[in-house]
């Protein structure tokens, strides 16, 4: 889930605290608050101050209880109370005029702020381009130099070799290639992916046609490792599920722990790179994954199928 | 095939279970003709090390005959003769390349649950919790060795079995204790437990060149095997140990001080020892930690303390202020076991060790969960068991 930065996030939880301090004298004592507006002389007044006092609650509620995405609520809100002050006003006139005046000054300043905040939180979205995008990332050191690493991981086929998800990556060619990958309830997901960056030894980025039913992207960087240690690859994956059904496919996917699920990924790569292979042992017997080390099975061996 | 697994606290058991196979190209096959019970198996046994599982197969030393090896394996072949260490290791990440094999990068499948507890994972190991790899281990008739040609060390004369299989844990275990000690002449080493690890490194600081070696333990059985290495013998229930080893040492305290213990130490004060007992039963800290508090708080100013002794996780009353103040180095590790094998194997050949004197019970495979009993409990002068399957 895309989440609001720190400084969005206590805007948010300010607003909602004034909101708290705004909407409770309208509630318990709205004469005064008439009275410091300067509409006293309106016989609606009261009801009008003690409905505007809910609505203060319930932005406090959403800010408070949710995110800061309610201040647009506050931001309507504000524009509501404009309207009505910039009337009073207009029909006013001597100190009940400058009372609704101040008052609608004083929403001013608030709104700003309402806008602002408001605002923030459409910035901090557009970053990940949508607010349910799952997106992982995760590294290792591998003792190989940087352009070993970066021509197994550009041969697409060999990704299914560590990354326990994925069934099968089929290369059409220097840019497509076709995945499929292992779903719940033994179904499968395909997709067509595109190469949509390529620096050798560098970079790899890819990203799936326009229409998948999981649309994703990920991008491998191959940097070398201080001290001649071979690379260090980072891996940053994205999956944007455009409704919840897919976002639900997608969890399921990558497990419950999608991260380390990517680190279990990258560990295997390890493996491979350096080893040849991927470790097994009896517990452990399809090798690293983080769903077995919750359900290992005994460290024995396994039962003999056949002893040809 | 026979094999010894754990099934909870305190309770072993010899079962048939399958015959393991060839799982990867660099596997072999051991068929076992001497495998021991360690001390550190008594951890699995008292239930203190996390992730063991009803059924796992245990024992981590052992040596045997190739059976069958995968098609990738060079270095071995069906019918050597083989020592096999403890630590697996794939001898192709950085850190085996420097020698750190028991911190191999690619041996433990399980990495991600030791990395729960220690921060990162350390190598896989034989028979020896989950969290270390959920590997088969070599209490058995037979054992899969994966990673074939960077751990077996053959043995290509005629040292009998009893001679050669502490290379697998022990004998490297105590000689690494001695070795992180960094032992210059004229050097007084302290070891806090006369087992045989302890016994091992007590041997090993004298090779190392040692001046003096103190031996420390509250078994007086075990002193007196202690004591074959040339060690002066301490016995902790009947002098307090800090005082002894500073009228030993005109004040100055021990050169160096290996921890052979672990966290299962005893206190004998019975009010300290009930402290870490309860704290250890109610997993409030997983170890016992009196030996290793002892050894730095007897430790000289500027001394090094080696710790070889096994610790699961985490311990409280620690005497860091000792360590600051005093300008201790601490030191420690499983021991490395892959680098120090074949120059042990020399000083074997050469008599200058015969590793066999800690040897005290032998014993049938079968006769395991009896073994493990009487080696808890320190009955009949137990020191060391020796199973045959």
């Amino acid at each position: 889930m895309a989440g609001h930065d720190s400084t969005t996030r206590k805007l948010g939880k300010l607003l909602g605290v004034a909101s708290l301090g705004l909407g409770a004298p309208m509630l318990i004592k709205p004469e005064r608050v008439s009275q410091a507006a300067g509409v006293d002389d309106s016989a609606s007044s009261v009801p009008v101050i003690r409905m505007v006092g809910v609505r203060e609650l319930g932005h406090a509620a959403g800010l408070l209880l949710g995110s800061s995405r309610w201040a647009w609520t506050r931001v309507a809100g504000d524009a509501m109370d404009l309207a009505v002050l910039g009337r009073a006003a207009r029909e006013r006139d001597g100190n009940r005029r400058k009372r609704a005046l101040l008052a609608a000054a004083a929403v001013l300043g608030i709104t700003t702020l309402d806008a602002y905040t408001a605002l923030r939180t459409r910035r901090a979205k557009t970053g990940t381009k949508s607010a349910d995008a799952l997106r992982l990332q995760a590294s290792v050191t591998i003792s190989q130099d940087p352009e070993t690493v970066y021509r197994f991981w550009r041969d697409l086929s060999h990704l299914p070799t560590f990354m326990y998800h994925l069934q099968s990556v089929e290369v059409m060619d220097e840019r497509l290639s076709h995945w499929v990958a292992n779903a719940p309830l033994r179904k499968q997901v395909e997709w067509d992916a595109e190469i949509t960056a390529d620096v050798a030894s560098e970079r790899l980025a890819w990203r799936s046609a326009d229409g998948s039913d999981i649309p994703n992207s990920g991008e491998v960087r191959f940097a070398p490792a201080p001290g001649n240690r071979g690379t260090e690859v980072r891996v940053q994956l994205e999956y944007q599920p455009p409704g919840g059904r897919a976002g639900k496919v997608v969890a399921k996917l990558l497990g419950e722990e999608p991260e380390q699920q990517i680190r279990d990924d990258l560990r295997r790569l390890k493996q491979v790179l350096e080893t040849g292979e991927v470790v097994l042992s009896d517990g452990s017997p399809a090798g690293t994954a983080a769903r077995q080390q919750l359900k290992q099975r005994p460290a024995q061996p396994l039962p003999t199928t056949d002893k040809s | 095939m026979r094999a010894n697994c754990w099934m909870g606290t305190k309770k072993v058991e010899v079962l048939e279970v399958p015959d393991p196979k060839i799982l990867s190209s660099q596997d072999a096959i051991i068929k076992v003709t001497s495998t021991a019970i360690c001390g550190s198996d008594l951890h699995l046994y008292d239930g203190y090390m996390p992730t063991m599982k009803r059924g796992d197969v245990i024992g981590h030393e052992f040596m045997g005959e190739v059976v069958e090896v995968g098609s990738g394996v060079r270095r071995v072949a069906v019918g050597d003769r083989v020592v096999v260490p403890f630590p697996i290791a794939c001898g192709a990440c950085w850190a085996c390349e420097r020698g750190l094999v028991s911190v191999c990068e690619n041996s433990n499948p399980n990495a991600g649950m030791a990395e729960k507890v220690l921060g990162h994972s350390p190598c896989g190991i034989f028979g020896y919790s989950h969290m270390l790899g959920g590997y088969a281990g070599g209490q058995a008739e037979y054992v899969r060795v994966p990673f074939a040609d960077v751990g077996p060390l053959k043995i290509e004369d005629d040292l009998p079995d009893e001679q050669v299989l502490f290379l697998s844990d022990i004998l490297p275990t105590g000689y690494m204790g001695a070795e992180l000690c960094d032992i210059k002449p004229g050097d007084v080493v302290a070891v806090w437990g006369a087992g045989p690890v302890g016994q091992f490194a007590m041997a090993s600081a004298y090779l190392l060149g040692a001046e003096k070696v103190i031996a420390i333990d509250r078994f007086d059985y075990r002193l007196d095997i202690a004591a074959t290495t040339g060690a002066m013998p301490l016995n902790y229930e009947h002098t307090n140990v800090l005082e002894e080893l500073k009228e030993l040492t005109a004040g100055r305290g021990p050169d160096a001080c290996i921890d052979a213990v672990g966290m299962e130490g005893h206190h004998s004060s019975t009010a300290l020892h009930t402290y870490d007992k309860v704290k250890q039963t109610t997993r409030l800290e997983t170890e016992r930690p009196h030996a290793l508090r002892e050894a730095i708080l007897a430790c000289r100013n500027g001394g090094t303390v080696s710790v070889i002794g096994v610790y699961g996780g985490m311990l409280d009353k620690f005497p860091m202020g000792a360590v600051v103040n005093r300008s201790l180095t601490i030191k420690a590790g499983q021991c490395h076991v892959h680098r120090y094998m074949r120059p042990l194997l020399d000083r074997i050949r050469n008599g200058e060790i015969d590793p066999s004197f800690v040897i005290t019970h032998r014993m049938s495979l079968d006769e395991a969960p009896e073994g493990f009993d009487i080696f808890v409990n320190k009955e009949d002068s137990c020191n060391k068991i020796v199973l045959t399957p």
